[in-house]
């Protein structure tokens, strides 16, 4: 992927719901796009060539809550080519309830600086609650 | 013996639209508030939807559907409302009067105003008739979610989606992250059901396959799904003939729509609308019994979480309201290249927004509002969706003195693909 759009690659802009087909060109370490509807677009595309990232967000298991995934986030987007290592590097982490809404799980992922955050509150089981499982 | 209340307002359902209702109605000045929950928790559909790009409208960040709905229970906590969960509503009758049941037993509570959110829930396999044999493994694309993000379970080890509905495209993605293949998303429009982020996100980021003008006409396999048969459909979604090839996977996925649970609402005798299948609503969401009002997606499917948190606040307050609503000044009806409408009702003039749902994806067109032969509004659109509903101001709308009937028509040049 890195070296396809070294010469040209095709990017959807999806800073708006327009939707503009464009496509990048690097010429001696500048883009060029084309096809782009706006400014706003045009940097979004750049952006997107250089070094797309995403918001990534899984679950984790947790003990002792009333539920048993946590759900996570990355607190800034991550470099969308390392999703996947990402992901299978949270999976086998596991935290004990309770936990609260944007407390840090795990800091600087893959040296990064972007933290591994919770998105909701866990409380402790309440054992007299029936939980449907 | 049934525990008798009295209540100014009781919202039955505790997703966004119930949990910002129930604060509407608080806020503005409903002394007793109930909000009651079928299931264990606050939040709805909310708490499965673990990814991020909830928020922008109404809080200005991207948050995910959890911190979403945690911003709303903690400020229900902090409220004086009555919140119940694991509570069924099962009766509601025009008087106010609602009956529900729950561990403690059964409630009666007589309440001035009641707001119907009650959300939707998924299409299934009956409804769109794919024939085949009856083996596990074909699912909702909600209820996946619900069991992959909630409940820690996979659905199966190969997939296929059918629809391209932004369920299915955050599904697809999630599934891909957790070890399940994604053959393919099928699709039977020309163009796409969601958003273009999540097509570009979802699919394009996972290298997943989009086979747009398919549908699936088949399924095999006895105790599990062992394949399932891709058609090309005509113009006229009818599959073509020789056209179709079996594809192996052991799980199928529907995201084939979403309807209002209006099951409550219409044995009140309150209408439905057909093309929003929820109730007919004005501005502030009353439905034809003034003191019974409807908001979130038992009105009309919304696709962002912030119109119906917007739309819902102003619904509970009204709800709070004494005073008898003002006349119907307005009907608002589905012209050529509108889906839906939603309020379809106008009594107050100027206030609130108005919804069109696109019924195709169209380019460099027009939206118009017409009274009779008077044009009351004129937008051009560069390119409108049916995934994104056209957000318009009231404010915005040139009402005329004279009231009746407002026809809403969008043209412009078809969109095919993406």
């Amino acid at each position: 992927m890195e070296n396809q759009f070294r010469e040209s690659k095709e990017i959807i802009c999806t800073a708006c719901p327009m939707g503009c087909h464009t496509v990048v060109e690097r010429e001696n370490n500048t883009l060029l796009v084309r096809g782009a509807r706006c400014p706003r677009g045009e940097r979004y595309v750049k952006e997107e060539a250089d070094d797309p990232r995403r918001i990534v967000a899984t679950t984790i298991k947790i003990q002792n809550g009333n539920i048993r995934r946590l759900p996570v986030k990355t607190s800034r987007p991550f470099p969308r080519d390392q999703i996947r290592a990402l992901v299978q590097a949270i999976s086998p982490l596991e935290v004990s309830a309770p936990v609260k809404r944007g407390e840090i799980i795990k800091s600087n992922l893959f040296g990064e600086n972007i933290d591994l955050v919770a998105t909701r509150d866990v409380p402790l089981k309440d054992k007299k609650k029936i939980t449907h499982y | 013996m049934p525990k008798k209340v009295l209540a100014d307002v009781v919202v039955i359902g505790g997703g966004p639209a119930g949990m910002a209702a129930a604060l509407g109605a608080r806020e503005s000045g409903a002394k007793i508030v109930f909000l009651l929950e079928r299931g264990d928790e606050l939040g709805g559909i909310l708490n499965q939807c673990i990814h991020a790009g909830f928020g922008v409208q109404r809080f200005g960040e991207e948050l995910t559907g959890p911190e979403y709905a945690g911003i709303y229970k903690d400020r229900l906590a902090s409220s004086s409302i009555e919140v119940m969960t694991s509570t069924l509503v099962c009766e509601v009758n025009r008087d106010g009067y609602v009956k529900a049941v729950n561990r403690s037993g059964i409630w009666e509570i007589s309440a001035r105003s009641v707001v119907m959110a009650m959300g939707c829930r998924e299409r299934t396999r009956d409804m769109i008739r794919i024939p085949g044999t009856r083996p596990s493994g074909v699912f909702t694309a909600g209820l996946v979610q619900y069991m992959v993000n909630v409940d820690g379970l996979l659905p199966g080890k190969e997939a296929v989606i059918l629809g391209s509905g932004d369920i299915g495209l955050i599904v697809a993605r999630r599934l891909e992250l957790e070890g399940v293949r994604v053959n393919a998303v099928v699709e039977i429009r020309d163009s796409l059901s969601g958003l273009v982020r999540n097509y570009v996100q979802c699919l394009l980021d996972f290298n997943i396959p989009m086979l747009f003008s398919h549908t699936v006409t088949g399924i095999r396999g006895e105790d599990r799904v062992e394949a399932v048969k891709i058609s090309k459909v005509d113009n006229s979604w009818r599959p073509i003939k020789g056209a179709s090839q079996w594809m192996e996977c052991d799980c199928l996925l529907l995201s084939v729509g979403l309807i209002p649970e209006n099951e409550l609402t219409q044995r009140l005798g309150i209408p439905i609308c057909p093309e929003s299948g929820g109730p007919y609503i004005d501005e502030k969401g009353t439905t034809e019994i003034p003191h019974i009002f409807a908001c979130g997606n038992v009105s009309s499917v919304f696709d962002l979480v912030d119109y119906v948190s917007i739309i819902s606040e102003r619904t509970g307050s009204a709800a709070a309201l004494k005073n008898p609503p003002a006349p119907v000044s307005f009907i608002l009806e589905c012209g050529g290249g509108v889906g839906l409408v939603v309020p379809q009702r106008i009594r107050e003039r100027g206030e609130g927004d108005i919804f069109v749902r696109p019924a195709t994806a169209l380019r460099d067109g027009n939206i118009r509002f017409q009274r009779g032969e008077r044009i009351i509004y004129e937008k051009p659109i560069s390119i409108c969706r049916p995934s994104e509903m056209i957000r318009i101001p009231s404010r915005g709308i040139e009402w005329p003195h004279e009231t009746g009937k407002v026809k809403i028509e969008i043209d412009g040049e078809p969109v095919q693909g993406i």
